[in-house]
């Protein structure tokens, strides 16, 4: 606890604000995305933003695994839920999450049997001990779970269960960040770097941002400190008009990353010619399937599924907000129709979403405080 | 891109709730937003009556010119045998605390048994042992019960409900969460979180371990010396049990239309209990309590209060954890430790353990 205590020093963070706003240069903006759901959660939970001058604001991007999950492919794990003799496995916060006729946890309460695990490895236990049923993995997240779910199919091929399968919904991140920058008019002056995700892919990827889009990034922890002296290291870079990959993270991430996470990846998944992304379209190579040597651990060839794509309300404007167009409470449904009750899209769902964060945490101050800065 | 108007912010939760579709799902049990609704939409329309109206912990009648505080409760734990108790001890100090809460000294609890077939006749033993135990050292006798026995599949081991009645102390004036007013000091009896933690790590899910017991208490003692030292300068007593500390508090403030204003550095959490939700992503001011009291005391008999709770046993590690104030109206607002400040909303749901 302590470890954690070190890096919510608000004696620390008040001189690190200092040396942001002494970076500014007057009549400036600047638009810094954070690019991790793990990141807004601690910008809301801790009030981070009371110590960022108001010409610099922060917007949240696309890396919260749950809420970029499409509707279709949510309906397709619930079909597969509800089949005769299956046991649904998923993260807790995935289970919340609304296809186009209710979550998991709807179908649960209607008679599937769904169970929050904390790990795949968790997933593989039960369908050790319970033979007799079908367990299936709601495999989610970025190149941060997509090891552990490697191993375990490595695991489950080596123990050869055969009442095992994943549901591959993981998706990379790199893609994700091309396709923000590739769209028109893009006002994001850095990013700040996702930190999990990084401790596996390390921070080499991320000179596509740099060299390519010519927009400085630096990789981030997710304590409140960690997020601030980031936004520093980015600010610095853009006064001094360096554009790098920089690493604040360094007692966990390094440049070159986890290589026997990787090769666990790679020995398992490939990357699908496209996937669907909530709110940002269909991203080429940018998820992962089984490869074909793990076909029978592949739910999506065991179970016959709707694999119907299914468009976004109309109302929502997650995708808006994912790219950092629109601020959460700028979305029309905001806290209206949308609220962490009745989601209408996933920013609402997960608590790491931006609009469920700053619904949960953030909605009595921040709009004042921007509004006062731009005045 | 322009600013678009801010979101209403002092607008007080609207209490209506509309009446949830479909069928009841574990988030209706959960004690947040969702058990509200249930209960605002479903029970409270059926059973319309000025006693049950303000959705206290428990109901105070005028029974023959005294004020008699009536309670029920039911209980469903899973595991029945965690460190620090059991589902007998929540059973009778569960009851107990809400009478508590209504300003009361129990009086006489019931017991009632939903057992499921092959249920091992020593577990209920030991189960019905810690009734005993508990109802002893909260002073008030079980004098009446029932026992059913459902089919093998029917039921979760054995579920225990119990019923209680008390008097209400003199002291005790206008109790209610309504009464909270700006200025008010808030209390809590105790380090939070740490029933809903043990309980959590006892299920051996999680392969964390951690040395952390159930607070499962009964507070009826703490409230006596609490109502003997500032008498009718309390304004609250709640309970903090499921949805935790933070769930007392949205209701609070809903209820009075005040705002409660907490200090992240003056709420006290037991380092293994903040450890273990700071690894499962969960909030400790969600998780559940069963020997908490939080108190919302004039702010002038604060002091007087604090003394006296710290020196019953029970309130040994009370802490004065906010305030209320007038504005923003209806909300729970938390100053963090680390200088910023946030809403604390009440809970959607169970709480779900992040990802990543």
């Amino acid at each position: 606890m302590k470890f954690m205590e070190e890096y919510r020093d608000r004696n620390k963070a008040t001189a690190v604000s200092a040396a942001i706003a002494e970076l500014c240069e007057p009549g400036r903006r600047y638009k810094l995305m954070e690019v991790c759901g793990g990141h807004t959660y601690t910008i809301y939970k801790h009030g981070l933003e009371y110590y960022l001058p108001g010409a610099v604001e922060l917007v949240h991007g696309p890396g919260c695994p749950v809420c970029v999950i499409p509707m279709g492919r949510v309906d397709d794990a619930i079909s597969i839920a509800r089949q005769d003799g299956v046991t649904m496995a998923c993260f807790g916060d995935m289970a919340r999450v609304p296809g186009s006729k209710g979550s998991f946890l709807r179908a649960k309460a209607e008679g599937a049997d769904v169970r929050v695990v904390y790990s795949p490895m968790d997933a593989l236990r039960i369908a050790i001990e319970e033979p007799a049923r079908k367990v299936v993995f709601m495999a989610i997240g970025f190149e941060t779970t997509a090891p552990s779910t490697a191993l375990t199919l490595q695991r489950a091929k080596a123990m050869d269960v055969p009442n095992f399968s994943v549901f591959c919904n993981h998706v990379t991140i790199i893609p994700p960040l091309r396709a923000i920058l590739d769209a028109p008019d893009v006002d994001i002056d850095g990013f700040v770097g996702p930190g999990h995700v990084s401790a596996v892919i390390g921070c080499k990827p991320y000179e596509v941002v740099t060299k390519e889009y010519n927009r400085p990034l630096v990789v981030s922890g997710f304590e409140p400190l960690d997020i601030l002296q980031s936004v520093y290291m980015l600010m610095r870079q853009l006064a001094s008009g360096r554009c790098e990959v920089e690493n604040q993270y360094s007692r966990v991430v390094t440049w070159e990353g986890n290589p026997r996470a990787l090769q666990a990846i790679e020995e398992t998944m490939e990357p699908r010619p496209h996937f669907e992304w909530r709110g940002l379209g269909s991203i080429p190579l940018s998820a992962l399937k089984l490869r074909d040597e793990f076909a029978r651990f592949d739910a999506e060839l065991i179970y016959q599924v709707p694999g119907v794509r299914v468009a976004d309300p109309r109302a929502c404007q997650c995708g808006q907000v994912l790219r950092g167009r629109l601020r959460p409470w700028e979305c029309r449904v905001f806290a209206k129709a949308c609220t962490p009750e009745r989601p209408i899209g996933t920013c609402m769902v997960s608590s790491e979403g931006a609009c469920a964060a700053f619904y949960n945490f953030g909605r009595l101050t921040r709009p004042e405080r921007l509004a006062e800065a731009r005045s | 891109m322009s600013a678009a108007s801010p979101p209403a912010r002092t607008t007080p939760r609207p209490r209506a709730a509309s009446r949830p579709e479909g069928v009841v799902t574990m988030a209706h049990g959960a004690g947040g937003k969702a058990s509200h609704a249930l209960v605002e939409s479903v029970f409270l329309e059926a059973f319309s009556n000025p006693a049950l109206a303000p959705l206290n912990d428990g109901a105070v009648l005028d029974i023959a010119g005294q004020d008699v505080a009536f309670t029920t409760d039911s209980f469903v734990v899973s595991p029945i045998f965690f460190p620090g108790g059991s589902l007998g001890d929540l059973a009778v100090n569960g009851t107990v605390n809400d009478l508590a809460a209504c300003g009361a000294q129990p009086l006489a609890l019931s017991a009632g048994f939903v057992i499921e077939e092959g249920f091992p006749v020593e577990d209920l033993a030991r189960v019905v042992d810690a009734m005993g135990r508990s109802a002893q050292r909260a002073g008030v006798p079980i004098v009446t019960g029932d026992t059913k026995v459902v089919q093998r599949g029917k039921g979760d081991g054995c579920y225990v409900n119990t019923s209680g009645i008390g008097l209400v102390d003199r002291r005790a004036t206008g109790l209610a969460a309504s009464s909270a007013r700006p200025g008010d000091a808030v209390i809590i009896s105790g380090p939070i979180g740490d029933h809903g933690t043990a309980v959590l790590l006892a299920r051996g899910e999680l392969g964390i371990s951690a040395d952390v017991c159930s607070d499962t208490a009964p507070l009826n003692g703490l409230v006596a010396a609490l109502l003997e030292a500032v008498g009718p300068a309390v304004h609250v007593l709640r309970d903090a049990t499921r949805g935790g500390v933070a769930t007392v508090l949205n209701e609070i403030a809903a209820a009075s239309g005040a705002a409660i204003v907490l200090d992240e550095d003056d709420i006290p959490v037991r380092p293994q209990v903040a450890g273990v939700c700071e690894l499962l992503g969960i909030d400790p001011l969600y998780v559940a309590c069963e020997g908490r009291m939080v108190v919302v005391v004039a702010r002038e008999r604060a002091g007087e209060a604090l003394r006296a709770m710290r020196s019953h046993p029970l309130g040994a590690g009370s802490a004065v954890i906010g305030r209320a104030d007038a504005d923003p109206a209806g909300l729970v607002l938390e100053e963090t430790s680390f200088g910023g400040a946030r809403v604390v909303d009440m809970l959607v749901g169970d709480p779900l353990p992040r990802i990543c």
